[in-house]
Order: C-alpha cells, then structure tokens, then sequence
C-alpha cells in the first residue's frame, strides 16, 4: 500500500473536521473492503481516519417502532443481539450470514452501507425495510441512499451514524451466494410492514440495489409464494459475469424471492 | 506408547510444529542485509516490448537495481529448460521454443515476468516497480486450444508453425481401426477437461542469497524437489557448479505438483544475490500465483469405444488436444502423453488402443502435472465413455464394467499402451464400495428425494493410475532427461538413535510420520527414536524429489535398501562382539541375536561399537554405521479402485450438492492407515472441486477472468460431503514394501463418479454427458432447457 497519514479521532465531530480539510482523506470503518483496496494498490487516499476510537458510534436500541444500529456496529454484533433478533430476525440472520467470521467481527453495518458493493447483503436490508440512513447532517431515506453501484448520496464529508429500521410484521431474506466470493449473487430481502410490502434484490443488479415494483405488487395483494409465480424479473440491467448470466440472474431473483416469502411466513 | 509400526494410525508428528506456527516456511527465512525483489509482469496475453524505461525506478529511494531480460542475457544466461522431450509421429522432435527467465522482446501470456525491481523494503520496491514503464506493442492474442488452432491464428512463438508443440500418438491404428470394422456398436463422447489453478495454501516463494567470500549461492525456495531444482537452474540457466550452489526446500506448504518446475523467480533472485551481493527474497502475492504457477489439465477430447454384441470392449480410439500454455514448463509435454495415453486400457481387457495427442502452445500460463497428471485426465474420458457404452448398449454400468475388468488371475497384465500392471483385484474394490454406498438401496433414496423436489443421481467410476514414477531407462526411452531413482542415507547415530536423509520432499504428505514409522519398523526401535531429514541439497545425497505419488514406493523402498545394508554390517559387527559366526545373526526387535541362544546385542551397543570401535573387526569393516541406497523402481505401480458419488440436484436453481462419497482403493500395504485416508479425503476434494466448481477462464485477450478467490472458486468444506474412504489392498509385487501409493488416487478417480452422478440425476432430461465443472448455472441451463420437453411428456 502507499503511504498515509493516520487519524483516530474519538468523536464524529472531529472525523468531520478531519475529512472536510482533507479531499483526499478516507474513513475506516472495519477496513474490510478499504484495507484490501489498498493492499491491492487501488485506492491512494492522502489519509486514513479510523473511526474505530468514536464510541458513540456503536451500539443498538431499540424504541417502540424501530431498530436503530450505529454504524460501528459490526455484522458480529448485530448477529448476535438478542434485541434485533426478536424484533427483526430476518436482519439479525442476513448479518450472520455476511462473509466468514473474521469478517463479521470487522466489517461494520456503516461500512457496507457507505461502500454500497452491488453484491452486498446490508442494502438488501435497508431498502426492504425503508430503513432511514442518519448522518451527521441529515436523515436520508432508504429509497434516497443507494444511487447506483458503489455509489450512495453521500456527500464527500459526510459519516453514517446510523440506521434505524421500522419493525416490519413480516420479513426475510434469502441469498444465492457467488460460489467463489460468497457475496451474494442474488438475494432477495422481501417485508411487510408500516411501509407495505417492500422486495429489495441485491447482488443482482448492474446499479447496485433495486426495488422490484412488479414483486412488491403482487405480494401486497396476496402474500404467498404463489403470488410470485407469473411475476418475471427483467434482464435488462442486471449483472451477467462468469458466473452468472443476466438470464440466470433473472431466474434466481424470482426464486429467491418465492423462498423469501415461504421464509418469512 | 502404543504400536507405531507399519499399520498404525500414528498422529502426525509435524502437525504441532505446523498448526502452532513453528513451521518454517521460505517466508519466514530472513537472510541478513536481505533485499526484496517485486516481478514486473506482462499485464498482456501478447504483445511485443518495444522499450522499457527503468530509470526513473533506478532512481527511487531504496531502489538497488533494476533488471530486464536484456541483462540476463548479457551475462549470457540460460533459459527455463523443459525436462522431458515428445517425439512427433513421424519421429522428429516436438517443437522447443526458448522460454527466457525475463522476457525478451515479446511477452506470450498475462502473468510473462518482464522486469525485476529490488529495493531494501518491499514496498519500496512495489513503489519503484509503478514508475518502470514498458511499451508494448500489443499483438492478437490465442488465449485458448481453439483460437490457437484456427487458421491463420497468430504465432506465440515465431517459428513454431501452427501452434503444434507437437503432433503424438500411441498404440496400433490398424488393429483399432479393424476393431472399429466389426463392432456391433460404437459408444462415442466428446469432452473437455477443464483448466485448474492449483492454490497451494503457501505461495511460492524464493530466496537467494551469494557469499562474495566464498562464491557460493544457496536458495531457499517452495520446492517438491530441491535437487531438480539446483540441477536444472544450476547446470542450464545460471551455470553455477553443483558443488558451489546449495538449494533449501524448508517446510512447504502445499504442492500439488505445482511447485515441482523450475520457475523463474527461482533463476531471477539467485542471479540477482550474485549481482547485488546481497540476499534477495521475492514472495508471490496470491494474485501473481493464479498467473504465474503452473495450471493443470486443459484438454479437449474426442473418444470412441467400440463394442462387441455383450458390450465386451473391442478397440478404443482417443483424439485429444492439450494446452501447454504459453511455453513448456519443465514436464509438460508428458503429462498428455506417457502420463495419460498410457492408462488408456484402464481397469480393462481393450485389446486395441490408439490415441492422437496434439499439443498446442497458446496465450496462457504454462499449464504442467497437477495432482494426478494426465492420469485425472484419462480416467474422466475412460469413465465416462464406459458409461455411455453402458447407455448406447442398454447396460448396467455396473455390469458393463464388470464385463470388460482384466481379471484377478490375469496378472502381471500387459496393455496395448505400453503398461504392465503388476497386480490388482478390480472386482474387490468394486464389490466393497457397492457396499459401502449401498448402491442396491439407490432407487429408494432417489424416490424419496424426489418427494422433496429433488433429483437425486448416482455416479460410479472404477479407475486405475499409474504412479511411483518409474524405471530410469524405461522414462529415459520416452524422452525424460532425467533420472527417475531415489535415494535414502540412513545414519545410526553412536547411541542407536537413527537419522535418515530422504531424497523425497514432505510438503503435506506427512512423511515425517509415515518414514519414522517404517524405519522405526524396520530397526525395532521406537519412533521417537527415528528423525527424518529432507529438503537441503547440502544434507542429502542427489535425490529426485517427491510428486506422482513415488516418496513411499520409491523413496521409501530406497530407505529399505539403506537398512539391510545397515542390518547387514550389524550383523558383522554383533558376530564380533558375541564372538558368533555372522550367518548366524537373525537382526529382530532391534537385537541382533545368535539364533536358538539368548545371547544378543541391542543396535544402540553395535552403533556404539562402531563408532568406538576398541573392540572391532577393524580388518574386516569400516568403522560407523551409515549407509547409502539408491532405488530405480522395477515398474511402475497401480493404485486403483472404485468411487461412488451421490449427488442431489436443486431443479429450481441447479445447485448441486455431493451428498455422499465412497472410495475404496487399492493402494498397496498401508504405512499408516490415519495419512493415507487423508491424502484420498484431499484427494477426492480436489477432484469434487473440479467436477463441480474449479475452472480458469481467459477472455478472448487472453486475460485472466478467474484470476483471484472471488472468481475461482475452490472446494470449501461445506462443499464437501463426509468422505468416507475405505481400502481393499493388493501388495504391488515389484518393491520391497508392496506399497503403491495414495497421493493422487483421490483426484484421479472422483471427477468421472462426481459427474456421473450429475448426469444420472438428470437423466430424464435427455442429457449423457455434462462437461466439467458441473456449475449451477450450466445445469439450470440444461434444466430450463428441458423443462418444456418434459412438461410436454
Ligand atoms: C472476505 C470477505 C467476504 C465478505 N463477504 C461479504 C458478504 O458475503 N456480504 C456482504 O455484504 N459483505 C461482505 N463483505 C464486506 C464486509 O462485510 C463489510 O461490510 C465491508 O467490507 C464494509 O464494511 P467495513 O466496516 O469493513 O468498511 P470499510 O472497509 O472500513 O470501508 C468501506 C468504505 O466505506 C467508507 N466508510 C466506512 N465507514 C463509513 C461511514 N461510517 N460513513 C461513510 N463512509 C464510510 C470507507 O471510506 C470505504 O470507502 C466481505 C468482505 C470480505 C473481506
């Protein structure tokens, strides 16, 4: 890797301030995607501000209507948390699923989000749920937050803090896993909840996650796998790789989702 | 401490230094005033070098030198050689082209070294390596067997016209072509065997070093074959004088043939320690292994077998191409060839063979022996061209194979491909593994899975290999140019304790183990008493090395020899101390004892009696108690034995999982039971992971598309099903252990069973065969694309 100045700041004000001074300058969060990028000798940032000494940057709760996780918590975590698994299981079981366990006990729910990798479990999740991305500026919605592949509406100096979820009635969430990576191929988080019925396909698609309209109709009218049968998945903007072509892609998305909703009763 | 002889399923005693961290693997070899060198490589499948700028890298700060092609070769040196040459059919030599250490003037795959930067730090030199700038004239590249052979393809060597290394064959044309002539019916398959990245969980690695005072060089490298390796470096590329090069294999984490061949990073840090006079280490990043080491396999085939009215075989007629990369690693043109044509008769009574192996040079990383060599290669065609003889002749394919199995009585068996078996049971080992997966019980287990929406299938392979390589003359009349003995030493220190010096390489085997094992048995003496030493040309005596499964029955019979030379001087020296005639001197349970008396010497007090030798037959014999053994094998050996995979496949996404495997070989009398069911587990993953998951993929340029972990995907342990491995045993008859071998068997009989299974699940779907790797998304394909038909039905 190149060489780079190191920050620790403890607080987000400070990471902020760091980073605002510094347009080369990048966050870390657990590192899982930023340390290999730079092994690799992809990125060259000026700086590295670790935001692993904030600790106002971990932890769950969870209130009445929702889940709040901060954005240094890791998928571990998450996993193992009794409260996300009572109130939102399907989340708590995606996060045990991500990468192997060394990865989970690094990677952060902030990370995976700001890092918005198309074959990335987390964005499954925050989309499905309406999930609310909170900042240090601002509150941006689900919908508003994953603007295409590796990319998000964050601004240059702006952190994830947070991500509260709304407690949905019913969700799930099912992968295909790449046979080589593991991340996901496919993966369909599908939920029913204070936002409707929401279907959320990671992995799949060229721009990253996607709401599948088509989907969400059909299960709105009738929640059950059946529901799904006749409902295609377009192939026009999906992934097509060695491993998988856009048709087999499209494939998996409906089965995927049918076993989802099977999941999620 | 219990038994520990031969038979014992002794624990591992390497383990604890390797799962601890203790090994000591060529990273962790630190030389003082150690430089590090970082490959610059060819981003290129082909394209010419017009120029290289190296002087702003010359430049950097801790940058010692730069060096590119055009300085090697101003000091005259040598190329990689190959180690075994092909004869085309009309006789004339295969095609040799150079294979420069550092590329000269044009690059031939993704991967080519072109330039080495060595600084104090690594990352100094990864800095310095960014600012040499190559231009390259990029050329239309032949990454693959097809793009190389079409007309007018484009030359990766000019010179060698059409791509053809070289144009082969073997076995009697006219006899198959008679038996072509009267068969009552013709099984016919055509298929590929799927290029592999083999993955040792230890990249390769290599440190040179010179002493200015002395001139001389030592390399510590990740080597199966250190000897090999200072000989060919030694006497072709660096010209450095055996006795002035010293050449260290340490603990070497994994091999798979892979690191058998004499590389150039090897070549690159041992002439740059002598430039610099300063050690010099370079360790392969993952990525720059995926496009540097040797990759296996990579044929296409054309099989036919033709079939008398009971299905008996009558004549057996291969048209295979093989991949030998972009240049000819140090065995390649073996593996397609005596490593492959020559198992062609298999497990059966084919009186006729014949096949045609064409081997073509193309844009892509050398491709060499990986686990099995060649023998994978012609058991999957073998296998499964029997079962669709089976399908075209209406047959079982159990009974197919047990029409056509070269019988029990038949042996010492001669083949139509230059092979003779030396023993076998074909019918044992199948008898027990039918048992084993309970074959009889499959239709209630599919019945049953399907209920559950799932296709289950059943797949069955009966195979044999051919290792333990082999006669010296035999291989030197095909073209090997080097030998093929082993040697042991074996020194009884003063005390009795014993240290012996194998030829072979231990880079997971577990020879430590299994050798002490057999020389604790041979001596009567405990195992901990028995060190074995291996991996340092400077300890050992010249000594070939260990791959195709030969460390035991070649190596191992070696130190058999050293020990009845041992024995014999023993029994000289004990006749003397008990004052006894040395005929009768029986050596048993570490005593030499004059037989029907009670009168005995322990070896501790006739090592000690000849290393103080006071009272000595100092007339008669020499002092000390060390000898030498150097074993050429009679024949080659025949492991062999019979796999049954179960597989069930998802029809809604094609996902298809193993969900049961038996093996149950034939390996020769077992050392110890505990290795050899882990080297047929391992085995028979590497196998599973090339029938279901491993491919490599170029893209028509020719650049690596499977080129890291997240795109090649090898066998995890979910993946794998609990192996269940089981032997039933002939002694092999022409060694003095009657071993066989165990390494490679798992690789070589699986695929064929893996796939076999896949297309038995799948056999309502109008399918016979399914090339490898079996993914989910090639049998949804399949799956979708039959659904119709079926549905119609
Ligand atoms: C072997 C392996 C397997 C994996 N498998 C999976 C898998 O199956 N599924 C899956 O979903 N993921 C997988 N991952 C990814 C992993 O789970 C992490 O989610 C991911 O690496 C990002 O999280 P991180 O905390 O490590 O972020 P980092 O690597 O620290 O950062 C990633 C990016 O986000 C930015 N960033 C980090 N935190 C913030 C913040 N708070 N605000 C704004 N920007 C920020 C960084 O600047 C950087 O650009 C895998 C990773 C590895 C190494």
């Amino acid at each position: 890797m190149y060489d780079f100045a190191y920050h620790r700041p403890s607080s987000v004000a400070d990471a902020v301030k760091l980073l605002a001074s510094d347009p080369d300058a990048k966050v870390m969060s657990g590192g899982m995607t930023l340390i290999p990028t730079l092994k690799q000798r992809l990125a060259r940032p000026s700086a590295i501000i670790d935001l692993s000494g904030i600790r106002d940057l971990v932890g769950i709760s969870v209130s009445a209507g929702a889940v709040t996780i901060k954005a240094m918590t890791t998928h571990a975590a998450v996993a193992a948390s009794a409260e996300v698994k009572k109130a939102i299981p399907a989340l708590a079981a995606m996060a045990e699923h991500i990468g192997d366990a060394q990865v989970r006990n690094r990677g952060t729910i902030g990370g995976s989000i700001a890092n918005h990798d198309p074959a990335a479990d987390y964005p499954g999740a925050v989309l499905a749920l309406g999930a609310t991305v909170h900042t240090n500026t601002r509150k941006i919605a689900a919908d508003d937050f994953f603007t295409g592949m590796f990319s998000t509406a964050l601004a240059p100096d702006e952190l994830v803090t947070a991500v509260e979820f709304p407690i949905p009635e019913k969700a799930a969430y099912v992968k295909f896993p790449n046979p080589a990576s593991r991340y996901a191929m496919v993966g369909v988080f599908v939920a029913k909840g204070p936002a409707g019925v929401r279907v959320a396909v990671t992995g799949a698609g060229a721009n990253g996650v996607f709401r599948h309209t088509a989907m969400e109709e059909a299960l709105a009218k009738n929640w059950s796998p059946d529901a799904l049968h006749d409902v295609g998945t377009a192939e026009e903007g999906l992934n097509g790789d060695i491993h998988a072509s856009k048709e087999y892609r499209a494939h998996l998305v409906g089965v995927m989702a049918k076993r989802a909703v099977a999941k999620a009763g | 401490m219990g038994f520990e002889g031969i038979g014992a399923a002794v624990r591992r005693r390497e383990d604890l230094r390797f799962i601890s961290g203790r090994g000591n693997y060529t990273d962790d070899i630190n030389r003082p005033g150690q430089l590090h060198a970082v490959i610059i490589r060819s981003p290129h499948a082909h394209a010419r070098i017009k120029g290289i700028d190296a002087a702003a890298a010359k430049a950097a700060p801790g940058v010692v030198a730069v060096f590119v092609g055009e300085d090697m070769a101003a000091d005259n040196l040598g190329g990689l050689p190959c180690g075994w040459q092909v004869k085309n059919k009309d006789g004339s030599p295969m095609a040799e082209p150079p294979h420069p250490v550092l590329a000269v003037g044009k690059v031939r795959h993704v991967g080519d070294p072109v330039a080495v930067v060595i600084a104090e730090t690594k990352g100094a030199a990864r800095d310095a390596a960014e600012l040499v700038s190559v231009d390259y004239e990029v050329l239309p590249a032949v990454p693959t067997l097809e793009a190389a052979q079409k007309p007018g393809a484009p030359l990766v060597h000019d010179g060698v016209a059409g791509n053809i290394c070289y144009d082969w064959h073997l076995g009697d044309k006219d006899a198959v072509d008679a038996a072509f002539a009267k068969a009552h019916k013709v099984g016919r398959l055509e298929l590929v065997n799927n290029r592999l990245i083999p993955n040792a969980m230890e990249p390769r690695a290599a440190v040179g070093e010179f002493d200015p005072a002395s001139g001389d060089y030592t390399l510590y490298t990740t080597s199966q074959n250190p000897h090999v390796i200072r000989l060919l470096m030694g006497a072709f590329v660096l010209h450095i004088p055996e006795h002035k090069l010293r050449v260290v294999a340490p603990d070497v984490g994994g091999g798979f043939g892979s690191k058998i061949y004499h590389y150039a990073e090897e070549a690159i840090v041992t002439w740059a320690a002598g430039k610099v006079k300063r050690p010099v280490k370079w360790t392969a990043e993952r990525t720059e292994s995926f496009m540097s080491d040797a990759h296996g396999r990579d044929h296409v085939t054309v099989a036919e077998m033709a079939m008398d009215k009971d299905g008996r075989f009558l004549g057996l007629r291969v048209r295979t191409q093989a991949n030998m990369g972009a240049y000819l690693s140090t065995f390649a043109p073996c593996v397609p060839t005596y490593l492959y044509a020559t198992l062609l008769a298999g497990v059966y009574t084919t009186p006729a063979i014949y096949a045609e192996v064409k081997a073509v040079f193309t844009n892509s990383v050398p491709v060499d022996a990986y686990r099995g060599a060649g023998r994978p290669e012609a058991s999957f065609l073998l296998e499964r061209l029997v079962d669709i003889c089976a399908l075209e002749m209406g047959l079982d394919r159990v009974e197919i194979r047990r029409r056509n199995f070269i019988p029990s009585s038949a042996f010492p068996y001669q083949t139509p491909v230059a092979l003779q078996y030396d023993s076998g049971d074909y019918t044992a080992t199948l008898e027990a593994c039918l048992k084993a997966a309970d074959w009889a019980g499959f239709e209630a287990r599919r019945a049953e899975a399907k209920k559950r929406g799932k296709l289950r299938g059943i797949g069955i392979s009966t195979y044999i290999e051919a290792c333990g390589i082999a006669p010296s003359a035999v291989v030197g009349s095909l073209g090997a140019r080097a030998g093929l003995y082993e040697v042991a030493n074996i020194r009884v220190n003063p005390t009795g304790s014993i240290t012996v010096f194998t030829g072979t390489h231990s880079h997971g085997q577990g020879h430590e183990t299994t050798f002490a094992q057999l020389i604790a048995d041979q001596f009567g003496v405990p195992m901990s008493q028995v060190e074995i030493v291996h991996g340092d040309t400077a300890k050992i005596p010249f000594g070939m090395g260990t791959y195709g499964s030969r460390s035991l029955a070649v190596g191992g019979s070696a130190m058999v020899k050293a020990a009845e030379k041992i024995i014999a001087k023993g029994k000289r020296i004990a006749a003397h101390l008990l004052e006894a005639s040395a005929d009768d001197i029986e050596f048993k349970d570490g005593k030499f004892q004059v037989a029907g008396t009670d009168r005995a010497k322990a070896l501790a007090e006739v090592s000690l009696a000849a290393y103080v030798p006071h009272n000595y037959p100092i007339e008669e014999l020499e002092p000390g108690l060390e000898e030498t053994a150097f074993y050429d094998p009679k024949n080659f050996t025949y492991p062999g034995g019979c796999h049954i995979c179960e597989v069930e496949i998802d029809p809604d996404t094609g996902v298809v999982q193993v969900v049961n495997f038996c093996a149950v070989d034939d390996v020769g009398r077992v050392i110890n039971p505990m290795i050899v069911e882990g080297q047929i587990q391992g085995g028979v993953a590497q196998g599973i992971g090339q029938a279901l998951l491993e491919t490599c993929v170029y893209d028509e340029n020719g650049q690596l598309l499977s080129g890291s972990m997240m795109d090649y995907t090898l066998p995890r342990a979910d993946d794998l099903p609990n192996i269940k491995v089981g032997t039933a045993i002939t002694l092999c008859t022409h060694n003095p252990l009657g071993v066989k071998g165990c390494g490679e068997v798992g690789a070589i009989g699986s695929p064929p069973a893996v796939i076999g299974a896949v297309v038995d699940a799948l056999k309502d779907y109008g399918v016979r065969h399914i090339d490898m790797p079996a993914t989910p998304h090639k049998l949804w394909r399949i799956i979708n694309a039959n659904r119709p038909r079926m549905a119609a039905e």
